[in-house]
């Protein structure tokens, strides 16, 4: 049982570390502003989950799991409202996204632009 | 290797990559979600540093860090969107 414990807490630290630098390398690696922010937003959520409950794990049931609880129900809430007041900030300056390839929108235009040329 | 240490480069690591992009990031919005992600990070890594020398009490600090972070981006995109952090711009 121990044994098994300890397993599940090398895997969700591991685990949890992989996804936060895969996360990195998206936030350095990615085209523009709006991917970015999806790359970074895999760090919020699951890296900083599998972390924290891997040190939930290792520590058993007491005050430190019900802080580390607290973390991250603190993190669950702030980190979507910080992307989207980000998201929306840029949007409203006008930031576009010049690496998005707008197919749906492209493929109509160029339905209706069909349509007038006949 | 303990594991703490482990998670512990895993996240410096992604640190790293967010100021490099900090640096990089040719828009203001760019170095905002970057010093974000290095917020979010900081709260791992004290958790986790906490963990790994035997005084979880450490989590205190990293609860107050987050909760800085999240208001101190707030902040930020406040101001640069209105150049004043106590614009009434939005009232008229």
């Amino acid at each position: 049982m121990e044994m098994a414990r300890e397993a599940a807490v090398w895997l969700c630290l591991v685990m949890g570390s992989v996804f936060c630098m895969i996360g990195g390398l998206g936030i350095l690696r990615m085209p523009d502003f709006y991917t970015r922010t999806h790359a970074a937003s895999i760090t919020d959520t699951l890296g900083a989950t599998l972390i924290l409950v891997g040190l939930g794990l290792h520590s058993g049931l007491n005050l430190i799991t019900v802080k580390l609880f607290f973390v991250l129900t603190l993190l669950y809430i702030t980190s979507p409202t910080a992307a989207h007041a980000l998201v929306k900030a840029a949007y409203a300056k006008g930031l576009d996204a010049p690496h998005v390839e707008d197919e749906t929108y492209t493929s109509k235009a160029a339905a209706e632009d069909g349509e007038g040329a006949d | 290797m303990n594991v703490f240490a482990v998670a512990m480069i895993g996240v410096l690591v992604t640190m790293l990559l967010a100021l490099v992009r900090a640096f990089l990031g040719p828009t203001v919005f760019d170095r905002v979600l970057a010093a974000n992600m290095f917020g979010t990070k900081t709260v791992l890594l004290i958790a986790v540093s906490g963990f790994l020398t035997g005084r979880p009490e450490w989590l205190d600090l990293a609860l107050l860090y987050a909760l800085m972070n999240f208001i101190g981006m707030i902040a930020l995109l406040r101001f640069s969107r209105f150049a004043n952090l106590a614009s009434d711009e939005q009232l008229k």
